[in-house]
């Protein structure tokens, strides 16, 4: 990774709009703004159509002979299938209120990345062949052909959007860049045009079960590991259900908690939940996949790797399915797993219902999933677990919505009502910042790979400087957040943008707050730190005693 | 702009030197009725054309808290889970321009005081929100009354609007705040697509157009009630037959009637092919018309493609040894001997 230049440096380096018209400019492929092609081998595993060799920075990307055939064919069809996209290309006024909504934008000053314009790419062609004027009038009124370099100029700005949907909070009609760059996603990936970062993972996912390709007995070796941190750490060792059939509940979060700093410590954080519970659950090595990275190549391919949930549920005729934290995995299953994949298992329960406090998750009656922050608010509610939030003293944190739970679920109070519990200490960022107006992390959407690291540090500008705000207002030294990219990728942003800032998921804050029965006394967190204030040859404190 | 400039200064003058060379029967007659044929048809196509495509995914954008345990609070019209509630989120967004009324205003400060260096801060920023409510509602008030050329006798209701839009009684004719106002929202939206560095690089024809044509519509309205007071008996009594399917003789209508009313006949003739569709457009919005329901209420999709996946079986068959070392409960177990040659796994 080549060093990056200061926040400053960054910021300065933005460019003017360029002088002409739009439809002149042609993007550059300057190393560090794009993303690397997928393997051939990878795309043809998939069977992905015209798997071929090819190089974003090459004059030349070999697509197959017929390919403007190909992309006006796949249009159509797509066209055809979604209503939203047909609507999407007639009715924006470009009134450009979204322009400075999108943090691509905002950090480049490309005038591409405004969403209005990023659309407009795909609507020039558009316009060619389905509208009235743009057939009559062609250039005059924004309607262009198919060529190679309108090619090259979607795969490079469908690939700096995350798909965070900011944009279409703000649009007076919804229109929603998300569909438009899924769907351009989706054309591209037609001539055999994906990126590494994304494929590689699909391909993991398909045949391993999870995006980091850990095969079953790995799985089970790093989470038993795991669940030997938690002994060192409470004196309890966790259980480690895997694979088992009758299990009420069958548990699956992003694979990137089981494998990735900091996400194991928020894992943790669930071991120690379950254990202390002694909820009937299960998690499954097959569908150890919360994530979706088919969900950013095209529909079929989010469907099919989806598909195992409920294939694994009824396999281990689970009642009901928990979800950890994370995004993406949720806009998938929030608006898109009953569709695709449902209804779900007969074996499964009318309305999920949480065994612990009897609470019926009506919102997830059909999909018959449940996040995990729904269940554990609910517990809190219920005081059904013992919390010390003191052991979390030494952090002021601060809350980061994801882009999908935010805008694809509404999933805005449960976080914020579990961090209440479990921290004293708790400020939000400023209010155009948060919640339903939150700022993606900036390498959503499979675009967290480290080639692109300044295009994610400029793209994540927004969120660093909100985060910068409250740590130079507020002392801010903590960022929790309940998504697993979020925590590998915020981790780089926050030393980017507001150095000594850390990143964790929420239930690794419940899991050091949480008071288990018959711990021994906590002297150190879930990342195995000692904890400040604690002295650890003090005799038992009041922790121990409220057991009682 | 200047080409949309252009085109609009064109059609003024053809149906101006149309209606002093005697072709007022053209422009005032036979391309009001193709145009009114036209707009009806293209937009009902258009819906059509929309509708065709099913709706394959319910992908509302979620604007508060969804609806989940019950001591959460839901905001119900941002966050709808019903239909009743969805209504109110489209009836929101229809009349009052909700998802407008949020937009900011971003600016990069590249050293500010408290992030000691770059920080982006957010203004409110209503004023697009506040002019694009104005022109909507003042082109709706001016729209309702144009109603009494085309109704004898005027009903009471229009007489009201009329009333209430001329309340500040001033002028003779009496001034309608609407037709000023709507001028003025209208210059304002031009003057925003031209000096916003943002807006104007993105501004097309298609854009500069149809906000000129209205300026122009607005413009001869506002000249002939105002200024060259045309005889609005006699126009009446064309309009009348217009719509009576009877159209009576073009002679002596003013000529900058014919030119108005030719712009109002290019709008509608544009209506259907262009951006102007969003209005019908709103209501087929696919992140803003469904509830946020998918997790209660299975969506079905008409074109779900069959079901095509690694199954648990395949991956067994793949991982038996490892799993079954693993101590892993498996369906099959692995037959004796396999584990010496070794379970191949490049399959």
């Amino acid at each position: 990774m080549a060093k990056l230049p200061t926040p400053h440096e960054l910021m300065a380096s933005r460019k003017d709009f360029p002088a002409g018209s739009w439809l002149d400019v042609k993007p550059e492929f300057a190393p560090g703004s794009f993303c690397y092609p997928a393997k051939v081998e990878t795309m043809e595993r998939l069977h992905m159509p015209h798997p071929h060799e090819w190089d974003p920075a090459a004059e030349d990307w070999n697509l197959p002979a017929n390919w403007e055939k190909i992309l006006c064919d796949a249009f159509e069809e797509r066209l055809e299938k979604h209503r939203s996209l047909k609507l999407f290309m007639d009715i924006c006024v470009r009134c450009g209120a979204c322009a400075d909504k999108c943090h691509f934008f905002l950090g480049t000053n490309d005038p591409k990345n405004m969403p209005v314009l990023r659309a407009e790419l795909l609507r020039s062609l558009y316009r060619r062949d389905y509208t009235m004027l743009g057939k009559l009038l062609g250039a005059s009124v924004g309607a262009r052909g198919w060529d190679k370099n309108v090619v090259k100029e979607l795969f490079y700005y469908a690939y700096q959007c995350t798909e965070c949907r900011r944009c279409s909070l703000f649009c007076p009609y919804g229109i929603d860049t998300a569909e438009i760059t899924a769907i351009v996603r989706e054309l591209l990936h037609e001539v055999g045009l994906g990126t590494h970062w994304i494929m590689d993972p699909v391909k993991n996912c398909s045949f391993t079960g999870n995006h980091l390709g850990i095969q079953p007995h790995s799985f089970v070796e790093i989470v038993e590991m795991l669940a030997d941190d938690c002994e060192t750490i409470t004196g309890i060792r966790p259980k480690t259900p895997f694979n088992e059939k009758g299990h009420e509940i069958l548990f699956i979060t992003p694979s990137g908690d089981v494998f990735a700093d900091p996400g194991i410590y928020t894992f943790m954080g669930y071991l120690l939940l379950f254990h202390e519970l002694d909820l009937d659950y299960t998690f499954s090595t097959y569908a150890s996949e919360g994530g979706n990275f088919g969900s950013f190549v095209s529909f079929n391919m989010a469907k099919k790797l989806n598909a195992k949930m409920y294939a694994e549920a009824e396999r281990l005729g689970a009642k009901w399915i928990l979800g950890g934290e994370c995004g993406h995995m949720w806009r998938v299953i929030n608006q898109y797993m009953g569709t695709y994949n449902g209804p779900a298992p007969s074996c499964m329960m009318d309305v999920p219902t949480s065994p612990i406090t009897g609470t019926r998750f009506e919102n997830a009656a059909s999909t018959k999933m449940v996040h995990i922050t729904e269940f554990t608010a609910d517990l809190i509610r219920h005081n059904k677990i013992k919390l010390d939030p003191s052991r979390n003293d030494h952090i002021i944190t601060t809350f980061h919505d994801s882009c999908n739970p935010a805008r694809a679920m509404g999933l805005l109070e449960e976080p914020r009502y579990i961090l209440k519990a479990v921290c004293n200490n708790f400020v939000e960022m400023p209010e155009n910042t948060i919640r339903e107006q939150t700022f993606c992390c900036g390498s959503g959407s499979g675009l967290n790979t480290e080639e692109i690291m300044e295009l994610r540090m400029r793209a994540g500008m927004p969120r660093g400087n909100a985060l910068r705000y409250v740590q130079q207002k507020y002392d801010v030294n903590h960022m929790a957040c309940v998504c697993a990219i979020d925590r590998a990728t915020l981790t780089p942003l926050a030393n980017y943008w507001a150095p000594g800032v850390t990143v964790s998921g929420l239930h690794e804050l419940v899991g050091n707050a949480l008071v288990m029965k018959g711990e021994q006394k906590r002297t150190m967190d879930l990342r195995q730190e000692d904890l400040p204030n604690v002295d650890p040859d003090e005799p038992e404190d009041d922790a121990e005693q409220g057991e009682e | 702009m200047i080409a949309a400039l252009a085109m609009v200064a064109l059609i003024g003058c053809i149906a101006w030197a149309g209606a002093a060379g005697g072709l007022a029967f053209l422009f005032s007659v036979v391309l009001p009725y193709a145009a009114v044929i036209i707009f009806v048809v293209g937009v009902i196509r258009r819906m059509v054309y929309w509708a065709k495509s099913p709706v394959p995914f319910r992908i509302p954008t979620t604007g508060g808290q969804e609806a989940s345990l019950d001591f959460i609070k839901q905001e119900k019209w941002d966050c709808p889970c019903t239909k009743g509630q969805t209504v109110v989120r489209m009836i929101l967004e229809v009349l009052t321009f909700r998802s407008l009324f949020r937009n900011t205003h971003a600016e990069v400060l590249l050293n500010d005081p408290v992030n000691k260096g770059p920080r982006v801060v957010y203004y409110s920023s209503k004023w697009l929100w506040v002019f694009a409510l104005l022109f909507h509602y003042c082109f709706l008030v001016v729209f309702i009354r144009h109603f009494r050329f085309f109704m004898d006798p005027v009903p009471a209701c229009i007489t009201l609007i009329e009333t209430l839009d001329g309340l500040m009684q001033v002028g003779v004719p009496r001034f309608y705040v609407s037709g000023g106002l709507l001028l003025v929202a209208l210059l304002f939206l031009l003057t925003r697509r031209l000096v916003n560095e943002r807006v104007r690089y993105i501004s097309l024809l298609n854009d500069y157009f149809p906000l000129l044509l209205l300026i122009c519509i607005v413009a001869t309205g506002l000249c002939m009630r105002y200024f060259d007071k045309a005889d609005i008996a006699s126009i009446k009594v064309f309009i009348m037959g217009l719509a009576h399917l009877s159209p009576v003789s073009t002679e002596g209508l003013p000529a900058l009637f014919v030119v108005h009313l030719t712009f109002v006949s290019v709008l509608l003739l544009y209506f259907p092919f262009s951006k102007l569709m969003h209005m019908p457009g709103i209501f087929f919005s696919p992140t803003r018309n469904v509830p946020n329901d998918t997790r209660r209420v299975r969506h079905v999709n008409p074109w779900n493609p069959p079901k095509q996946f690694f199954t648990y079986a395949e991956y067994e068959d793949e991982y038996r040894e490892f799993m079954a070392d693993a101590g892993l409960p498996l369906e099959k177990q692995p037959e004796k001997g396999m584990a010496d040659d070794g379970l191949s796994l490049e399959k």
